[in-house]
């Protein structure tokens, strides 16, 4: 037995599986940047790759993910839903209960750091659900970083609690009002912002995605979930999970997940992305079922597009899962046929958001509820006496809102 | 032989003056009058004129940029079209013409079907803004073999052995950024471009224009002073936005690339 199992919390993992000197996995990844922003891109990388192996840095991290973010999170045994499914036992890994209320804390607590290493005085940031600007502004109200984030204004409109959030941190939230007014259009004018001001600012992107070596050091923020998921199952079960089951938008949860099992050839691993209105009218954001490889936004991964390269607007009814391209180590996965990938639909994700809430007293956040949804499968898939693990990724106070607009008096 | 870019910047050379780069986005106002603009801006006086492939997602572009392509896209340019439209124009246009694309239309055209029919149609060169020297090794390639000349960004922040890479793999000139930031009109040229083109010679060979922000004649005769040529995008695009809708817009366009060449003559 390792020491962290002994002590019973996994820790962060650095270095296990990093993608090629160009920052590729498979044919995906990569840096498609703007010439300013290549030199900037390289000294970011040396900077990560200096910290991942400093034990100061690493210790500070720590102590900070156990005494201000509340880690180790639970894995919680969803007896009820379970019941409902019929099949294997589910196991929730409880991100909603990390402080500010899902997983996005992680990585920007570790970028964070980063940055204040590195000197920079200044964070840019672009979020879609808001729970990754929360993050950003919490973490640099912490260090005395200062601190702008991006948002679609129809994102700010759906998430509306999370802006008021964000400026009672002391971040300015500066609308997007551009394409799909969403996630991949609060990127765009993020990194519009840090090219004019890389000297002092730092950009503090929010998912596994982008140029690298963001895909791998946002995974490995992250990894803090499925390890510390993988200890806390083999000390209750004596065993590992037969499946891990999270939601897709950028990839960073999931990836966060995954990454303790990639090596675990028993371990399914399955993302879920969204389905929006169903994949045939085209109003989805579900990149592997209806998407192509192509470049987006700094990495070469898998795309929603037209015909003529130009990136399809896409829907979903959570923010965070609303983006046309996929971080790149996932689409590695697939390629390699060690991750599957599939869809819930806006409906689905609904109906999930409710069955936890009346079966276990859980209101999701709407990007996890479409795990839930996903998972109902794979636990019967996997049958009585199995595990599944699922990566309950966030709460669903910010949604509680825009839900009670959608269903009205159905609720 | 030398390719119509070598044999334009030693044309400037020769007539000891600065050479005018101006910038439209293809399709803006529509792919027909687009072909207007193009033919107004050669008559103008442009040495070379950059074509941009209108994009979704322009991130390393500021607004009047962003817009130009927005009405590009909604008047339905493409890829396609804009390589129609070069073709359509070739015999009539003089100066070079260098298409200015994001990645990602090239690959979903696929990499070697975009050369072939960019050589069949005339295009010159081709600069593809998130494609740095490190993914650009075999898009390089098949451009250079099909006769294309691949240009190359060169930044404030780009290292010296960076920019003998680009001198290397690049053809016909180097693209010069003048200062932090996307594109956009400013109102003068940023003070440290001439250390920036000085440190940039030190390393290269090929002819330089530099661009970003320049938007009036005495930029371009300021610019003269240490670079090749001035890259003019955003203050032309922004009159094509002006006089989109009227049936004077090639007059327009016309006159303005001529007082801008007022700052570039010898
Ligand atoms: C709670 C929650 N889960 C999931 C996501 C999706 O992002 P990712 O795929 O990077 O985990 C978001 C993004 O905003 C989120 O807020």
């Amino acid at each position: 037995m390792t020491m962290a199992a002994q002590e019973g919390r996994g820790r962060p993992v650095f270095g296990r599986r990093d993608p090629d000197a160009r920052g590729y996995f498979g044919e995906f990844g990569g840096r498609f940047v703007p010439e300013t922003l290549v030199a900037p891109m390289e000294a970011l990388t040396e900077a990560y790759f200096a910290v991942r192996t400093d034990e100061a840095f690493i210790a500070e991290f720590e102590h900070l993910l156990r005494q201000f973010v509340g880690r180790p999170t639970p894995l919680y045994e969803a007896r009820r839903l379970t019941e409902a499914c019929g099949g294997a036992t589910i196991l929730l890994k409880r991100e909603d209960l990390a402080h500010t209320g899902a997983h996005k804390i992680n990585n920007a607590l570790g970028q964070a750091l980063l940055a204040r290493r590195m000197g920079k005085s200044r964070i840019v940031a672009e979020t879609g659900a808001g729970q990754h600007g929360v993050a950003t502004a919490t973490v640099c109200a912490l260090l005395g970083l200062q601190c702008v984030v991006y948002m679609g204004v129809d994102d700010m409109a759906r998430q509306a609690l999370n802006v008021f959030r964000m400026r009672m941190l002391g971040a300015e939230v500066r609308g997007v009002d551009a394409g799909a007014r969403t996630l991949k259009d609060a990127i765009n004018e993020a990194m519009r912002d840090w090219v004019a001001t890389v000297q002092d600012t730092y950009y503090l992107l929010g998912s596994a995605l982008g140029p690298h070596p963001y895909p791998l050091m946002v995974r490995e923020f992250q990894s803090i979930i499925g390890e510390e998921a993988r200890v806390q199952c083999l000390a209750s079960y004596g065993r590992l999970p037969d499946a891990a089951v999270a939601c897709v938008g950028g990839g960073s949860n999931a990836m966060g997940l995954f990454d303790a099992f990639v090596a675990d050839a028993g371990v399914r691993l399955v993302g879920i992305e969204a389905g929006g209105e169903g994949i045939a009218g085209g109003r989805h954001a579900a990149r592997f079922a209806g998407g192509t490889p192509g470049v987006l936004q700094g990495t070469r991964t898998w795309v929603l597009q037209d015909e003529a390269g130009n990136i399809s607007l896409t829907h979903s009814v959570s923010a965070g899962l609303d983006y046309a391209a996929v971080g790149p180590e996932h689409a590695d996965l697939l390629q390699q046929g060690r991750a599957e990938y599939h869809f819930a639909t806006d409906s689905e994700a609904l109906a999930a958001f409710q069955r936890l809430g009346r079966l276990e007293g859980i209101l999701p956040a709407l990007e996890s509820a479409h795990a839930i949804a996903g998972v109902e499968q794979v636990a019967r898939d996997v049958g009585p006496g199995g595990l599944v693990l699922v990566n309950l990724s966030g709460r669903g106070d910010k949604d509680v809102q825009s839900i009670q607009h959608l269903l009205g008096d159905q609720a | 032989m030398s390719t119509r870019l070598e044999q334009a910047f030693a044309r400037m050379k020769a007539e000891q003056r600065t050479g005018l780069v101006a910038f439209v986005s293809g399709g803006d106002p529509t792919l027909e009058r687009s072909g207007e603009v193009i033919r107004a801006v050669d008559e103008g006086g442009a040495d070379v004129i950059e074509i941009g492939v209108p994009f979704s997602d322009p991130l390393a572009d500021g607004p009047e940029i962003q817009r130009s392509s927005e009405r590009a896209l909604r008047a339905g340019a493409t890829l396609r079209g804009v390589l129609d439209l070069v073709g359509d124009l070739r015999t009539n246009v003089a100066a070079p013409l260098v298409l200015f694309s994001y990645a990602n239309p090239v690959v979903r055209f696929g990499v070697e079907a975009f050369a072939a029919r960019a050589a069949e149609v005339g295009v010159d060169g081709v600069l593809l803004l998130d494609l740095p020297l490190e993914e650009a090794g075999p898009t390089r390639d098949v451009l250079v073999a099909h006769g294309l000349a691949p240009i190359f960004l060169l930044s404030p922040t780009t290292t010296g052995p960076r920019v003998r890479k680009a001198n290397d793999l690049g053809r016909g000139f180097l693209y010069a950024i003048s200062r932090l930031g996307v594109t956009g009109v400013r109102d003068q040229v940023a003070d440290d471009a001439r250390g920036l083109v000085e440190r940039l010679r030190q390393d290269s060979t090929l002819p330089i224009a530099l661009g970003f922000g320049l938007s009036r004649p005495e930029h371009i005769r300021d610019v003269g002073k240490y670079a090749d040529a001035a890259v003019v995008g955003s203050a032309l695009v922004a009159q094509i936005a002006r006089h989109g809708s009227s049936p004077a817009l090639a007059d327009e366009v016309r006159g303005f690339v001529r007082w801008l060449r007022e700052g570039a003559s010898a």
